[in-house]
């Protein structure tokens, strides 16, 4: 019989004030083979933890069962006081009275009596616990970044620069993401290529940073401190090795009708092409849906020109497996698809552009490097509309967004404040819903824009965009605060679309067994203490795959994540979770319908030899399960006919107890 | 004096997988959502480590339904722990609805670690559709009740 100690906590008010503590402690008293059950303000507090301890020494405790919050909060904590006081971990359970009883119930009665069954069903399972001792299983020293905008970048240099080698693998042929088609940057206005080009050559130039640039993550295997990962590399038909990188495929090649995915289609490229100048790796690569030589077998202009002869028609994509110890996901975001929106006329006229389109419009490397003109005519325009919220906090509604992007009303304030310092003569509105503004010198910007700037700020949704024979653009806008209906001749309209996450991020997600929320943004560990850290051990959050952020944002919870890697990847081995399935060899049958629903491949079958009871030696086939692959699910002891196979921590017999504690 | 007449209150047991339901329920908890206190969570590692014998055993013992629930289909922790859950409970809850334990008192539900409203919800509708079908009298154990 255990000797069983039962600690009910009040968390102040939060379990006290629903839940009678006195009570639930009295009436646990009574249980089978407790000795003592006692009740304290914070149970987690140092005092607490003191009156736990002295209660194990003083009462040679066995088990200790705590009644307090979610075990998901606060087991480790008090697994880690048992221990102390020379009590096996494994012998501590938690009655969750808190997150599923007294913040529930309002009634006292009700709570009180909840929680005395849940406590008496958490008694029930420690009987049956048994110590158990957790092993250990190596880290891989070297970390996966997936995603090479800024967030991975600056992940990746901070993980090389504490001496760990990692390999970024990002979709596109250069990294630099969305950062490198920005113009300028807010609040500062500093140029977004001068802060951050430097920043890919770090990592490119790295000797403990490896680029896979136009690749994707495959498959991943495995688990925290020993990820398999395959990453397929996408065939360029160029040999990055050899190619130097010189521009004259790309000046030579015939196919320049291509629509350039870097400046969102504002103007064309050659079917062989390198993003942007200072583009990294910069290598070039053959676009197979355009490239004459791939689809009719005529032309071949880029492999005679070519210096280097890196062109190669032949390249196949290619896959690598790698080992890591720790994954960060750094997938970045997309403007969402303004289909929808017809009321802003964005797919009638090509002068209603979206902030990321006006965002090259401006910037010298852009399609018309850098003076603002108008796309249909080429023309200078003089008024200029920006709406914001586009597709953002549309709660309810059955298109868009229902959260706020975010980095919106600073983007805008500084597209406006931009055109209004570059082309004094303009005239610019900005329709907003509420203009947000919190972060260090952000509000001082807004308000830069509209005082010093003269940009007009109008409270309001914008109803309709009409484009016009003469090729104006009317907008029909409502006054929030004047209360009247405005119509202005606008030369462009900007939208403000909201953002959302990469479509690579879902089936990313579902390959790492990684959570996401209903907006497909993945999901953290603790919304305020863990934020870069994801639900599932070793993978880790940054950037805009988990929320929108701003660049300042997306840089620090980027160091973040690196820390938390370094962390990680500085320990030679991690504790593992004992709560792993063993299997009775004297029961199994060796039928093998457990190794068929092990999704780790944990389980193996070896001939051993039995002594009968005849006193003969027989050989037979049993299961054995590998503890260090083993991740604990018990998907095998369900499938197991024989009963032979059982979880340690969540047997057979102690959730039968629970179940009989509960319906008693 | 007035006659106090008993409500019916369920025994209701529910199993949720520690990566999602449970976080789920912590959630309602946090955010203060109510749902009757006829609900008592069993904590497993994944849905797919509720064996039949367990439903079976909690309505032996006297449970008015059991409801299990784990993570979104893809969404698993354990990658397809959630699949097999879904399998066996289909057949288990048919032919529970064969022995006369009727479909309303079982259910799957996927519930993820930020659907902490869904969980209440669930539960709201789950403990309602078991307070309609009244007491559970077919499995249960007879040596077992109290007289």
């Amino acid at each position: 019989m255990q000797r069983i100690g039962v600690f009910v906590c009040w968390c102040g008010s939060n379990i006290a004030g629903t839940v009678d503590v006195h009570k639930v402690a009295e009436a646990l008293k009574s249980e089978p083979g407790v000795v003592i059950a006692t009740q304290y303000q914070y149970m987690c507090s140092e005092a607490g933890q003191t009156l736990i301890k002295d209660a194990i020494r003083d009462h040679k405790l066995t088990g200790i069962v705590v009644c307090s919050c979610s075990p998901r909060m606060h087991e480790a904590t008090f697994r880690k006081t048992a221990a102390a006081a020379g009590l096996n971990p494994y012998m501590v359970e938690i009655a969750n009275i808190r997150e599923q009883c007294s913040w529930i119930h309002k009634d006292m009665e009700v709570g009180t009596e909840k929680a005395i069954i849940l406590g008496r069903a958490a008694i029930a399972k420690v009987h049956l616990n048994a110590p158990l001792v957790a092993g250990e299983s190596p880290v891989v020293k070297r970390a996966l970044v997936i995603g090479g905008g800024i967030a991975g970048i600056q992940t990746a240099l901070d993980i090389a620069d504490a001496g760990f080698p990692v390999d970024i693998v990002e979709t596109k042929p250069t990294i630099g993401g969305k950062m490198a088609q920005i113009d300028k940057t807010f609040p500062t206005l500093d140029c977004a290529a001068c802060i951050l080009t430097p920043k890919m050559v770090d990592a490119a130039q790295h000797d403990k940073i490896n680029i896979y640039a136009y690749s994707e993550v495959a498959e991943v295997k495995g688990f925290v401190g020993n990820f398999s990962v395959k990453i397929k590399q996408k065939a360029r038909m160029v040999d990055p090795v050899k190619c130097t990188g010189c521009g004259l495929c790309v000046e030579k090649c015939p196919m320049k009708k291509v629509p350039n995915e870097f400046n969102l289609g504002m103007d064309k490229r050659s079917a062989i092409y390198i993003p942007f100048a200072q583009a990294v790796p910069k290598v070039a690569t053959i676009d197979p849906t355009a490239c004459l030589k791939m689809k009719t077998g005529k032309c071949g202009l880029c492999a005679t020109v070519c210096e280097a002869g890196a062109i190669d028609y032949t390249q196949q994509d290619s896959f690598i497996e790698e080992k890591y110890g720790a994954i960060v996901v750094a997938t970045g975001y997309n403007p969402i698809n303004l289909d929808q929106f017809d009321e802003f006329a964005y797919n009638q006229s090509p002068d209603v552009v979206t902030s990321l389109e006006f965002e090259r419009l401006t910037n010298a490397a852009g399609p018309t490097a850098g003076t603002l003109l108008r796309p249909s005519d080429g023309k200078h325009p003089h008024t200029l509309v920006f709406v914001q919220c586009v597709g953002s906090r549309c709660d309810g509604a059955e298109k868009g967004k229902s959260y706020c992007s975010k980095i919106c009303c600073m983007y805008t304030a500084k597209h406006a404040m931009l055109c209004r310092e570059k082309y004094p003569d303009t005239e610019v509105y900005v329709f907003y819903i509420d203009v947000r503004t919190p972060g260090k010198n952000f509000d001082e910007f807004y308000r830069r824009a509209v005082e010093e700037y003269g940009v007009k700020y109008i409270k309001g949704m914008v109803g309709k965009v009409a484009p016009q024979a003469d090729g104006s653009l009317l907008v029909q806008a409502s006054d929030l605060i004047e209360g009247e209906q405005l119509k202005i001749k606008a030369d462009m309209v900007v939208l403000a679309a909201a953002i959302e996450p990469d479509q690579s991020a879902r089936p990313l997600a579902t390959m790492l067994t990684a959570s996401m929320d209903t907006n497909d943004f993945f999901t953290e560990a603790h919304p305020k203490l863990r934020p870069v850290e994801s639900p599932t051990a070793g993978v880790f959050l940054s950037g805009c795959c988990q929320g929108p952020k701003d660049i300042p944002e997306t840089v620090s919870q980027a160091s973040g994540a690196a820390a938390k890697v370094i962390g990680l990847l500085v320990k030679d081995s991690l504790t593992c979770n004992p709560c792993v399935a063993h299997s009775d060899e004297l029961m199994c049958n060796g039928c093998s319908a457990c190794e068929k629903v092990c999704p780790y491949g944990a389980i193996t079958y070896q001939d051993k030899e039995f002594r009968m009871p005849d006193r003969t030696t027989a050989i037979r086939r049993v299961a054995s399960v590998n503890p260090a692959v083993c991740q604990g699910c018990g998907a095998c002891t369900v499938a197991c006919p024989s009963g032979a196979m059982d979880l340690n921590g969540f047997s057979n017999s102690q959730i039968m107890a629970e179940v009989d504690a509960i319906c008693k | 004096m007035q006659v106090e007449k008993k409500e019916f209150k369920p025994t209701i047991v529910a199993f949720c997988c520690n990566w999602c339901s449970y976080a789920g329920a912590d959630l309602s908890g946090t955010n203060r959502l109510n749902y009757p206190a006829n609900v008592k969570i069993i904590r497993v590692p994944c849905s797919c480590r509720v064996n039949p014998m367990f439903v079976l055993r909690a309505f032996q013992r006297g449970a008015d339904g059991v409801i299990i629930c784990g993570c979104h289909p893809g969404d698993c922790h354990y990658t397809t722990g959630n699949y097999y859950a879904r399998r066996r409970m289909t057949l288990l809850f048919s032919m529970l609805d064969f022995l006369g334990i009727e479909r309303d008192r079982t259910r799957l539900e996927w519930v993820s670690a930020a659907e902490g409203a869904k969980f209440a919800k669930t539960m709201n509708e789950f403990v309602e559709a078991v307070t309609k079908l009244g007491e559970n009298k077919r499995l249960e154990d007879l040596r077992c009740k109290k007289q």
